[in-house]
């Protein structure tokens, strides 16, 4: 059978200041092609979900594997942090080096490519992304969908085998939307996605899980089901298709 | 804040090498600093007001950025002449014509001076330094062999304190949204030690999360630069003319 990518099991963590188990006894298995969509209520657990994932929050019971190797130490999560890439919910905290084409070499250089190598890498992903034209530009000084797509940009170049995007989405516009839609459909690597938007997690994701009480269900079948809308000209008979 | 204005204009002061620009910028003020006579602190106002010309900066914009030298030489023009016990240069009389204020000689030469060498110095860092982008200067220095810890707290200090910056309008526009005006009583104070206190908070927070990201894509304490600038014949003829001028002007001194 195919093995998991990565292996949650009973996962338990609560932040230090807090008695509620943001993690409770949580089991979850990815596997290679995953694209699985995450929808659940603030404050479910979905970004600790992600930061548990990546070392960044230390579960007190439970064990992680990351492509078959089981991963404690910090050591160990350096490998993982090779192999997965996180996108932060915001992009300003991913953005710190001074030139979009320092920050997005900046991992590779931390892999270890030289300066070259490294620029290449750089270069390509922007060129992938249809964002050549920042090489240069001033990271701060970029809007709020250009800086997302910069950092997207940065988490890709490091080649990760997965991705785990935390609301990729958040405050785009449609056009800035449509373009994180199409980079991802484009994708052959596995990821997660969290999102609020249904229409977002249904076109690129071919699974959808949910959190709830620090645990994860899946909801693999697709529902039909009715809700209101409005638009202009409601009123008036009319078909949707 | 910090729009590095002057950073992007094209002039030949611009193709230079940052590091050339940090070390010329180096020299031209500490020998201007440390000289003692008119004649060559006139020379070397004149060399910044030409750095000035070659980096095409606009006159007017020179002058409003002078404006807290200007003050500070204000406070110095006050108070040095009347405070030196020594040759009087005017007599004026002060309430009644029995008690006299004194100017010195001396303390006027010196204001002159001290007004000649802090214009000269701010002009020849906002020729040369003030003309790159933060991110040249961190590179330049990286190359000069400062330390990489320092770069990056350069680099970073200026990255986000824009953010921080950001932040705190974001926090006063909540505050006068909600009818807040900034008045002289206890109300007022305690509202601004709030904004600064969340200030602080956040900006802990963001310094956690902007460490976060840069574990997550392997950072590990060593800080790589893509630097790639090489000393182009241009650099490497200014920073031997500088040189020479400075030494020459050096040599000069010590001779007259």
């Amino acid at each position: 059978m195919n093995k998991p990518i990565i292996e949650l099991e009973n996962i338990s963590f609560s932040y230090p200041d807090s008695n509620i188990k943001i993690l409770d006894k949580l089991n979850f298995k990815v596997f290679k092609n995953d694209k699985i969509g995450i929808i659940a209520p603030n404050g479910s657990g979905k970004t600790t979900l992600f930061y548990t994932i990546m070392g960044l929050c230390k579960p007190f019971s439970g064990n992680i594997k990351i492509l078959g190797k089981l991963v404690k130490t910090e050591k160990d999560f350096s490998f993982v942090r090779s192999k997965i890439g996180l996108m932060f919910q915001d992009a300003d905290d991913q953005l710190f080096s001074p030139t979009v084409l320092d920050d997005v070499a900046f991992g590779p250089l931390n892999l270890g490519y030289s300066n070259i190598d490294a620029c290449d890498i750089a270069k390509k992903i922007l060129y992938d992304l249809g964002l050549e034209e920042f090489e240069n530009s001033i990271t701060h000084r970029l809007s709020g969908g250009q800086k997302r797509l910069v950092a997207f940009a940065s988490v890709l170049a490091m080649k990760p085998s997965i991705l785990l995007l935390d609301e990729p989405t958040a405050g785009l516009d449609t056009n800035a939307k449509e373009k994180i839609e199409k980079i991802l459909m484009n994708l052959d690597i596995s990821y997660i996605v969290i999102s609020h938007e249904f229409n977002f997690i249904n076109k690129i994701t071919n699974k959808t899980v949910s959190m709830e009480n620090g645990k994860i269900f899946k909801d693999d079948e697709v529902h039909i089901h009715q809700h209101e809308h409005i638009h202009k000209l409601g009123k008036l008979p009319h078909k949707h298709v | 804040m910090f729009d590095e204005i002057l950073a992007h204009k094209n002039s030949i002061i611009h193709e230079l090498d940052p590091r050339t620009r940090i070390i010329s910028s180096l020299i031209l003020s500490f020998a201007a600093a440390l000289s003692d006579k008119f004649l060559i602190l006139g020379i070397y106002f004149l060399i910044s007001l030409a750095l000035i010309y070659m980096a095409s900066i606009d006159f007017f914009y020179i002058i409003k950025r002078l404006k807290p030298v200007f003050l500070f030489l204000l406070m110095i023009w006050i108070i040095l002449p009347l405070t030196f016990q020594d040759k009087m240069f005017l007599k004026i009389p002060f309430f009644s014509f029995s008690k006299f204020l004194t100017l010195s000689i001396p303390g006027l030469e010196l204001c002159a001076k001290i007004t000649l060498k802090s214009i000269t110095i701010v002009l020849i860092f906002v020729s040369l330094v003030a003309t790159m982008t933060f991110a040249s200067i961190g590179n330049g220095l990286h190359k000069l062999f400062v330390s990489d810890k320092m770069v990056f707290l350069i680099l970073m200090t200026y990255r986000y304190i824009s953010v921080i910056e950001h932040e705190y309008k974001k926090l006063l526009r909540a505050a006068k949204f909600r009818g807040f005006k900034p008045r002289t009583n206890l109300h007022s104070y305690r509202t601004y030690a709030y904004i600064a206190g969340m200030l602080f908070v956040r900006a802990s927070n963001r310094a956690k999360r902007v460490y976060q990201a840069m574990v997550c894509r392997g950072f590990n304490g060593k800080f790589y630069t893509l630097d790639t600038f090489d000393s182009s014949k241009l650099s490497l003829i200014f920073i031997f003319i500088i040189f020479a001028i400075t030494f020459f002007l050096v040599l000069i001194e010590a001779w007259i």
